[in-house]
């Protein structure tokens, strides 16, 4: 062993290196949520386009749905929303916006340009909200299941292969927990 | 005194008085910036330990990113509620996780953030130790330049 010990630098660098590798494929901004597994906290708020109309969490209990964080301000949503709209249309299962911090005529304009991809989009003015689902980059979306528990959260914008790799398949396996 | 200089002596004493009379009106004592500055020195003390999750370098008590406003409204309201620090504290990592904390717990996530550093220095003493336990061992002429190689006596363990 001893005529290998020149190897021991190489050794211990190579091991630093594959340390650095790893942390550039690590985001630190990606910040895993405690809420996954937990009970969606409980909200009621007025819809973004009739402000008489309330959503409360427990409206939604025995569908399995996605909560999708948006805003007119926020610029990667923008680059989302597409995907969304395309998403929708698939029927899989019911998309509700929730509003974050945002104008309401400016909310609504916004889907009017982009497209609506919601079932119904919950204003929430000042993002009280948002803080009860630890919302801090937005956009931010959170799979539900029929129980109202939290068993997905893609923090920033969805992309195809979140998508198609993530979100779709465990949709369709909370789908066939619930019996759906 | 004619009764014109009566007049401009009054008048300039009428001046005299408005002009001190109103800033002494006006120099009151200025508004706190906040309303309830215990309640705010116990916010900042308690958002001092919370990370601003959009900066994340931050506290959310430096931070002006909008969250970080609205977090630190929330801990007033909280703090108004009657909640303790404690609680706040666990308020906030029940949403944002043990990130959001300054200080996180020890846990098994975070046992090696805690203990690493001193792991460290503990090998690091422990190798600084036999290295200098293993010099002391050597004769003294191990290092000696003037002396040709060929002089050496390998008496001590060798060090490579």
């Amino acid at each position: 062993m001893k005529h290998l010990r020149f190897l021991l630098p190489l050794v211990i660098f190579l091991g630093l290196v594959w340390f650095l590798m790893k942390g550039l494929s690590l985001d630190p901004r990606e910040v895993p949520s405690p809420l996954i597994g937990k009970p969606a906290p409980a909200f009621s708020l007025a819809q973004l386009d009739k402000p008489d109309l309330t959503l409360k969490r427990d409206d939604l209990l025995g569908k399995v749905w996605l909560l999708n964080v948006f805003a007119s301000w926020c610029v990667a949503c923008r680059e989302e929303h597409p995907l969304l709209v395309e998403f929708a249309r698939m029927k899989l299962l019911p998309i509700y916006g929730l509003n974050y911090k945002d104008e309401r005529a400016a909310g609504m304009k916004w889907l009017a340009n982009f497209g609506n991809p919601y079932e119904a989009s919950l204003y929430d003015r000042d993002g009280r909200v948002g803080i009860d689902y630890g919302v801090y980059g937005v956009p931010e979306s959170f799979l539900i299941d029929a129980k109202g528990v939290i068993r997905y959260k893609q923090i920033g914008p969805f992309t195809p292969e979140a998508i198609e790799t993530k979100l779709i398949p465990l949709v369709r396996q909370l789908k066939k927990e619930a019996g759906i | 005194m004619t009764p014109t200089l009566h007049r401009v002596v009054a008048a300039w004493l009428a001046a005299l008085f408005l002009v001190f009379g109103l800033s002494a009106a006006s120099a009151k004592e200025a508004e706190p910036a906040v309303a309830d500055p215990v309640l705010e020195a116990r916010m900042l003390k308690i958002a001092t330990e919370l990370r601003c999750l959009v900066c994340q370098n931050q506290t959310i008590a430096d931070s002006h990113a909008d969250l970080a406003v609205d977090l630190r409204q929330q801990v007033r309201e909280l703090l108004q509620k009657g909640m303790t620090d404690k609680q706040i504290a666990q308020y906030m990592t029940d949403r944002y996780g043990d990130f959001v904390l300054y200080r996180p717990p020890f846990n098994r996530l975070t046992a090696l953030l805690w203990v690493g550093p001193g792991v460290l220095l503990v090998a690091g003493l422990a190798v600084l130790v036999l290295v200098l336990r293993r010099r002391s061992r050597m004769p003294q002429d191990r290092f000696d330049a003037e002396e040709p190689e060929a002089d050496e006596v390998p008496q001590g363990p060798r060090v490579s």
